[in-house]
């Protein structure tokens, strides 16, 4: 879903071969997760079918690199639709956290140990990210920073929920 | 990092004004050089412990070694020297002197010290830009942002070439961008020139620069709780 946008906002800068267009992704995007050229072409090959990318040349010899894409009216429309559309925020992590902190307190298992092992883990993966932040280019900077902001939440909740076991448990056992 | 004796081990630390508790023996140790991270949530005896290490509050009961000096058996005057010439400090905030221009600020520990007033305002010069304040030094601290405020405590707290400086929420009253700027140039700056720093912090975020991080809860290190 994101790549394609991506992919087309690429393409919207400039008309591009696949092979172009995997580089560009994973210079501008991919710090942590480069694509592979075969989810490229998929992508590609999907936009195409959806009219949103078309085949701006094809030069002459071999391989799926002779193609030139280039963006549709359709898909720059859909690429502004997209960027000007509020996303869900998707809390994820936090409900493994809660479903291990309930199902440990329902079991009569340790959740505060579970809680605090927790918290070193996050405490841990923040330091190397920030060691990682440090020397790193700005754009690289602020995608870490976004990692950081997202643990440093779920840090607040481990805290919370932390404070709160004797009442939950309370509850749970009723 | 470690190996050897610690800089400043605290040691069975007790404190408490009135009824309260604020250290329930808490046990800390400090190697020279080392940036170590006290976290806890507020009303745990981070700040307490901070004063006590630094010699500002005699504990009721443990010992405060520096250097393999008893820092809780100092005489006022050994201690008031000890914080002059080997421990820096950063606050939250209100540690600068309003009246005084950024480059005198920068420049008290040295002018405290004895040293000459030109040569003392010369050193502090050649320590603004370390800090990113190049051109600040006729600001009055009044005119700074808070970003600025703590950079300049920070040049100020390691001018006199301090083994240790001691941070007392040093970003606390700083946005995400300013704490980050101030905690790199702190961590950075004191790495450069071999002093340790023990910062106490409530935030993930800055505890993060830390080599090493212990938690305090209730006047004690708490260790985390074992997985069965």
């Amino acid at each position: 879903m994101t790549i394609s946008y991506a992919l087309l906002g690429l393409l919207e800068e400039a008309d591009r071969h696949g092979y172009d267009l995997k580089q560009s992704y994973d210079r501008r995007f991919g710090a942590i997760r480069p694509l592979r050229f075969g989810q490229v072409y998929r992508t590609l090959a999907q936009l195409q079918r959806d009219g949103l990318v078309a085949i701006a040349g094809v030069e002459a010899g071999a391989g799926p690199d002779r193609k030139r894409y280039s963006i549709t009216a359709e898909g720059v429309t859909d690429l502004e639709r997209w960027l000007s559309e509020p996303e869900d925020p998707q809390p994820q992590l936090q409900t493994v956290l809660f479903t291990k902190v309930m199902l440990a307190l329902q079991s009569g298992r340790p959740a505060e140990a579970f809680l605090d092992h927790q918290r070193e883990r996050h405490l841990a993966v923040m330091r190397e990210l920030t060691m990682a932040r440090r020397g790193a280019s700005q754009s690289d900077s602020m995608l870490i920073d976004y990692q950081l902001f997202h643990i440093e939440a779920d840090l607040r909740w481990i805290d919370h929920a932390a404070r709160r076991l004797g009442t939950l448990a309370a509850e749970l056992r009723r | 990092m470690s190996g050897g004796t610690p800089l400043l081990t605290g040691r069975g630390l007790h404190k408490r004004f009135g009824p309260t508790p604020a250290l329930r023996g808490m046990d800390l140790h400090v190697d020279a050089g080392e940036v170590l991270a006290v976290m806890g949530p507020s009303g745990s005896g981070k700040s307490t412990l901070l004063h006590c290490l630094a010699g500002i509050l005699t504990p009721d009961a443990g010992e405060v070694t520096f250097d393999g000096r008893r820092v809780d058996q100092l005489p006022d005057r050994e201690r008031s020297r000890l914080r002059r010439t080997e421990l820096g400090f950063v606050f939250q905030f209100g540690q600068l002197v309003p009246e005084l221009p950024v480059l005198e600020n920068v420049a008290l520990p040295l002018l405290l010290a004895g040293r000459g007033r030109r040569a003392a305002v010369a050193t502090a010069f050649e320590w603004l830009p370390r800090l990113g304040l190049d051109g600040l030094g006729q600001r009055l601290p009044g005119e700074l942002s808070g970003g600025q405020g703590q950079r300049v405590a920070i040049a100020r707290a390691l001018i006199a070439g301090p083994r240790l400086v001691l941070a007392d929420e040093p970003t606390g009253s700083l946005d995400s961008v300013a704490a980050d700027d101030v905690m790199e140039l702190l961590v950075t700056t004191a790495r450069a020139e071999h002093v340790g720093v023990v910062m106490v912090t409530h935030e993930p975020r800055v505890a993060a620069y830390a080599d090493r991080r212990v938690t305090v809860r209730d006047g004690r290190v708490v260790q985390p709780a074992a997985v069965p």
